[in-house]
């Protein structure tokens, strides 16, 4: 599968009351989530953000609260990957439990400018930056986790175990 | 070779004999937690899986605080669906207000956790737990809804970072402002995705509630878990709390870790992070003088007894400025009556405070103490991003109790020996 679109960027240690700040987390409808992706950081960008456009940040994306309220705005808004220098644990056990595609890549995220044109093929995570005509490759991710993103996320695959041991 | 507390918790709990840093381990889950704001969503991930019921009920813990008492509609709406499905799976402990506390400060004052237990909750400050000796790690609502399910959760073992604390803590200084200096020191990915272990003679002698503090914040670094080897410190707490029983572990003298900190604590003074991230510490002598507009006394890093005992320490006689609101906020119902017992509210009254019910509130700017534009509040909270207790143009000062409270007096930053 490949992912293309134009680049947003961000600097580092975006948190996630940058991503989706607390105001909003009275409610979980991805909708209304979506509605305020990233406002605390660049309040436009839930009007300028189109589907297929990617974030592109520094280190320690996504640090802070549990709330996979922030992958699922940033999905939900048409964000169709994030690509960051480190991101942090929580952030990124919920971007693969949720589906949403993100990728370490220090030189990517070093390299690419904001507006670029960007294609990333995921299997091979290699990141493509047809504006600069460069490529980055992005760390391998663990063989379990591929098996995850492979059953849909984490609910598909619990949900395919449990039918295994006839608890469903 | 040798372990590390944080590898024989999760050795024992994947039923092996030992485990390394990079490992990937199937665990067993001794308890899983969620809010009202994380368990809306795991509860919609649980029904999706298609089980009838969850894996143990008295092992799922629900606990609404973030926006309760319910602040407006949406949020009695997401109240209200935790509490049914608490209904529903027959729950034994879910803690309807009233009856409740900041999650983080509720579960190791009911005995729900323990030393050598492995815990996850929807709450990155589940970490607090490392206080007690125990592991536990904040996840998403459906890494929880998975562990609802199966009673058991993925883990990658982490690299351990240990962290030395010499010499004898002065006056006022506290655990809060020992993991302040720490993450000052390693940056807020200092220790990402590693396990933090707490070590040395300031640790040995501090109090459960001040091991708990040092703990809650370990995520702030970027750490999987915080922990500190229980002693007999936390044997007298734990001991007729405890409702499931508990094993102390503790590292080996030829564990492994990846790098090894050491602090002189006597030199120390309380310590500020300033605006915007709480890696930005300094000295509280050196950021006197910065004029708030609000003071928090609370939430899971600071509202347990320790705390509101320290902040009645420096209020005592004193008035709060005029122009700051002081709140406090007791972290549980018991803390609550037993700061009432010890009179403790009669000196925060005296001072012009109001104490609250406990709730996470103004700690994530829920609500009960949101900043305008351009308002600054001192806060004994955990995190000060843009826009984390209101406005995005407001900002927040993290400190212990003493000088938050010391601050509020003043009306400006300030350490509570400046309080004449």
């Amino acid at each position: 599968m490949e992912l293309k679109g134009a680049t947003w960027k961000f600097g580092n240690d975006v948190d996630t009351d940058a991503i989706i700040p607390a105001r909003y987390l009275n409610t979980s409808d991805p909708r209304e989530l979506a509605a305020h992706c990233m406002e605390d950081a660049d309040p436009q960008f839930p009007q300028k953000v189109k589907a297929g456009d990617i974030i592109v940040a520094g280190k320690n994306f996504g640090c802070g609260s549990s709330r996979e309220h922030a992958p699922i705005a940033i999905k939900e808004a048409g964000v169709s990957c994030v690509i960051a220098k480190t991101f942090a644990r929580i952030f990124y056990r919920n971007a693969f439990n949720i589906g949403l595609p993100i990728f370490e890549s220090p030189e990517a995220a070093e390299a690419i400018a904001e507006g670029d044109q960007v294609a990333v093929d995921v299997e091979a995570g290699i990141i493509r930056n047809i504006t600069r005509n460069e490529e980055y490759r992005a760390t391998q991710v663990p063989p379990f986790m591929q098996r995850i993103i492979a059953a849909g996320g984490l609910i598909n695959y619990v949900s395919e175990r449990m039918k295994g041991n006839g608890r469903v | 070779m040798g372990m590390t507390i944080t590898e024989k918790i999760l050795a024992a709990h994947a039923g092996k004999e030992s485990v390394q840093p990079g490992e990937l381990v199937n665990v067993r889950v001794d308890l899983a937690l969620g809010n009202d704001i994380t368990a809306p969503v795991a509860i919609r991930e649980f029904e999706k899986i298609g089980v009838d019921r969850v894996y143990d009920r008295d092992r799922v813990v629900l606990v609404p605080d973030h926006f309760v008492p319910n602040k407006d509609i949406k949020s009695a709406e997401q109240a209200k669906s935790m509490r049914e499905f608490a209904r529903k799976h027959c729950l034994t402990n879910y803690f309807e207000v009233g009856r409740m506390g900041i999650e983080h400060c509720l579960l190791p004052e009911q005995g729900l956790v323990g030393p050598g237990d492995l815990v996850i909750g929807a709450d990155s400050h589940t970490c607090t737990y490392g206080g007690l000796g125990a592991f536990s790690t904040g996840v998403g609502s459906t890494d929880l809804a998975a562990a609802m399910a199966l009673g058991e959760t993925w883990l990658k073992v982490p690299e351990s970072i240990k962290f030395i604390y010499h010499g004898e803590m002065p006056e006022w200084v506290t655990g809060k402002d020992l993991i302040l200096y720490t993450i000052g020191k390693i940056g807020v990915d200092g220790a990402l995705y590693m396990a933090m272990e707490f070590t040395g003679p300031a640790v040995e002698k501090m109090s459960v509630d001040g091991r708990l503090t040092m703990a809650n914040m370990a995520v702030e670094a970027g750490a999987k878990n915080g922990i500190a080897a229980p002693d007999q410190i936390t044997r007298a707490y734990v001991e007729g709390r405890a409702k499931r029983p508990y094993t102390f572990y503790s590292s080996d003298p030829d564990a492994l870790y990846a790098q090894i900190h050491e602090f002189d604590v006597s030199k120390m003074e309380p310590a500020v992070a300033m605006p915007h991230l709480p890696e930005n510490v300094k000295p509280v002598s050196q950021v006197a003088g910065v004029t708030i507009d609000q003071a928090v006394i609370g939430s899971c890093t600071n509202g347990r007894m320790d705390d509101l005992r320290e902040a009645a320490r420096v209020l005592k006689g004193h008035k709060v400025n005029g122009n700051v609101r002081l709140l406090i906020i007791p972290g549980t119902q018991e803390i609550y009556r037993q700061a009432m017992r010890e009179g403790l509210f009669e000196i925060f009254l005296d001072s012009g405070a109001a104490i609250s019910t406990p709730t996470c509130g103004p700690c994530l700017g829920g609500h009960m103490g949101i900043l305008a534009k351009g308002e600054r509040s001192i806060a004994t909270t955990n995190r000060n991003f843009v826009g984390r207790m209101g406005h995005p143009g407001s900002e927040v000062y993290l400190s212990s109790p003493s000088v938050a409270a010391a601050s509020a007096i003043l009306g400006r930053i300030g350490a509570p020996w400046e309080v004449k």
